[in-house]
């Protein structure tokens, strides 16, 4: 297995599906001559060709309703968007349209369809530049909305998300494409709608996902030296929400912490929580904590910027009310 | 033109009438739900249209969407159906009257979030470039349409990547009740497409005949390579923009003035003319339609309601 970064890994699954299946190809804003904003598809345009590799105008609707449109025709359009925050731009077509149309039209319309879009705050972007709204687009059926934490997921699950004949929102985190892990060789698969358990513990359950997993797996390691257990489920798909590896830990622990980047109100935290009330209520021990955003726009300042993002120590100090 | 195809216009222009006059009836019985937005009086602009396509050259349209389903070939008894919410519509009872579709005949809907329509259409015909399909796709929209982004954002790409794709302004005059003068920066539509290089015509929308001569010259021509192309047709709704429509933004005189140029009215009397056939030949079309209307009207009623495992089954491909 080789360790490489997680741009690779996404480049990698890129790569293969293209190869593998000519149906596949990309569209985006700088995907081709520039080689991709975060050099993803750093070679693909002399490899595939300005067919397979197309550089759109910055128009996000006509990126999106394009993309939807070639999939129906059987395509397996990838379409990037540059950043998730641009996605607001083709909102219409994210959840009115391509979460729609299979079921409004009788089942006679199908959609596989990859939007492939970068997220996360820390990068001095700015307000506009900075957000974490996985869990607004969460909230549509019939989008499937997928947010990687590791190098392998993310290969695995983008393979999944291209040959699925579903629209899906595949969302990678900015500040994770140098994070390095092992990944498999060649058509390595992860199925989507499983959450898994990133590391193993008994004393409390934390539950979070794409970038928040790094935070949350260092956090694990700090309260493991104070003899503090934690067991970290990664949720790796926010819709479909796989509850039972976060029900089975909490019927464990008996103590949670939910961990995620965007803001806490009307959240993923929100949602796990509740869920967990709803199913598991016999075992609380604690009222669930929900570690999160800020709720104000992303400041550019460096200092101020890092200090509305969660941070480790915040999660020690969510573990520690729990307990 | 063979008689057969003349009449089989005209009879295709008079179950639309028919159907969406019974419409009228079973939304004000409250059979139908939601909103219904009639074509009457814009009959000849789809029919025309359509009837210049192949088979394999793909259809979409806004909401008014009815008339457009005839014309690629779904028959009244599904298209009824559908506006009753039954089981045996043409979207199971789905979507109702803002999205028919059949996917088998090439009509991609039906859709109902205005402009909205005209990136996915980009989308088929780059589907149909892609694939070196030799397939042209008719996208039609409303006046309305054409100043929202989506419309911009669309046809610039079209042109840009050269797409098969015929872009169909129906100008009925008004946006709901905003009149195209009150609404758009320019009230000659056609000129929008200057803005993109993109060659375009106008045409008299009540003239069945008309339509489709252009549209066919259109077709060749995308169907050639010469990449997208444009045509305004002038048309009127003859009915509110839905039902329960007050209608104070436009005079009964004005109303009066279009339904002289009634699009069925003027194709009789031209076949007629043309000596394709007789008033007791064309009047006993009119008849099959209307007959063609009552049984799709009497196989809807006795349709049975969708079960709801169509809406779970149908939210995902894969669960």
């Amino acid at each position: 297995m080789a360790r490489i970064t997680m741009r690779e890994a996404i480049s990698q699954a890129l790569w293969e599906e293209m190869e593998r299946d000519p149906k596949v190809f990309i569209m985006g804003e700088e995907v081709g001559l520039w080689g991709g904003t975060y050099a993803v598809t750093k070679g693909f345009y002399d490899h595939f060709g300005a067919d397979r590799v197309r550089d759109t105008p910055i128009a996000e609707a006509a990126i999106i309703g394009g993309a939807i449109g070639a999939a129906l025709t059987g395509l397996r359009p990838v379409a990037e968007l540059m950043t998730i925050n641009f996605a607001f731009s083709a909102f219409d077509h994210i959840v009115n349209q391509a979460a729609k149309m299979h079921m409004m039209f009788g089942g006679q319309m199908v959609l596989p369809l990859v939007i492939r879009a970068v997220g996360g705050g820390g990068r001095q972007l700015g307000a506009t530049h900075s957000q974490t709204p996985d869990a607004i687009f969460a909230h549509f059926p019939g989008l499937k909305v997928v947010a990687p934490g590791t190098p392998a997921d993310a290969k695995g699950l983008l393979k999944a998300a291209i040959r699925s004949q579903d629209p899906i929102l595949f969302i990678e985190h900015a500040t994770l494409y140098q994070t390095r892990g092992e990944v498999p060789e060649g058509d390595y698969i992860v199925p989507i709608g499983k959450s898994t358990v990133a590391r193993p513990g008994k004393d409390v359950t934390i539950v979070t996902y794409s970038k928040m997993l790094e935070i949350s797996l260092k956090a694990a390691e700090t309260l493991a030296k104070e003899g503090i257990e934690a067991e970290v489920v990664d949720l790796r798909s926010l819709r479909p929400l796989d509850m039972e590896p976060v029900i089975e830990s909490f019927k464990k622990t008996n103590r949670a912490v939910v961990v995620e980047e965007g803001w806490k109100s009307f959240g993923v935290g929100s949602e796990i929580a509740a869920r967990i009330y709803e199913e598991a209520f016999d075992y609380v021990d604690a009222p669930v904590k929900r570690v999160a955003q800020t709720e104000v726009p992303l400041p550019y300042n460096h200092t101020l910027e890092q200090m509305m993002l969660p941070k480790v120590e915040d999660i020690i100090s969510a573990v520690k009310e729990v307990l | 033109m063979e008689k057969s195809d003349y009449l089989n216009l005209y009879h295709q222009m008079v179950v639309i009438r028919r159907l969406e006059e019974r419409a009228a009836e079973l939304y004000q019985q409250g059979k139908i739900g939601g909103f219904l937005h009639l074509y009457i009086g814009q009959e000849a602009v789809s029919t025309g249209l359509i009837s210049a396509r192949r088979p394999e050259d793909r259809i979409i349209t806004a909401y008014r969407d009815h008339g457009v389903a005839i014309n690629c070939g779904l028959s009244a008894k599904e298209v009824v159906a559908e506006l009753l919410g039954k089981a045996t519509g043409c979207s199971q009872g789905m979507g109702g009257s803002m999205h028919m579709a059949d996917v088998k005949k090439n009509y991609w809907g039906g859709h109902a979030i205005v402009g909205a329509h005209l990136p996915i259409a980009a989308g088929l015909a780059l589907g149909d470039l892609y694939q070196n399909q030799n397939a042209v796709t008719l996208c039609m929209f409303g006046d309305g349409a054409t100043n929202i982004g989506y419309f911009h954002e669309a046809l610039n790409l079209s042109k840009v990547w050269n797409l098969p794709i015929l872009w169909v302004c129906e100008n009925n005059q008004y946006g709901m009740g905003t009149s195209v003068e009150r609404a758009s920066a320019v009230s000659e539509i056609r000129q929008k497409a200057d803005g993109f290089g993109m060659k375009n015509y106008q045409v008299d929308g009540m003239d069945v005949l008309k339509v489709r001569e252009v549209a066919e010259k259109l077709f060749q021509e995308i169907r050639a390579g010469s990449g997208p192309q444009f045509l305004e047709v002038d048309t009127y709704r003859f009915r509110g923009h839905s039902m329960g429509d007050p209608e104070r933004y436009r005079s009964t005189d004005e109303v009066h003035r279009w339904q002289e140029n009634d699009p069925i009215g003027i194709f009789h009397k031209k076949l007629v003319e043309m000596k394709v056939a007789g008033d007791a030949e064309l009047n006993h079309q009119a008849d099959l339609a209307e007959q063609e209307v009552a049984e799709a009207v009497a196989f809807a009623e006795a349709s049975p309601e969708p079960t709801v495992d169509v809406v779970f089954n149908n939210v995902y491909v894969e669960n």
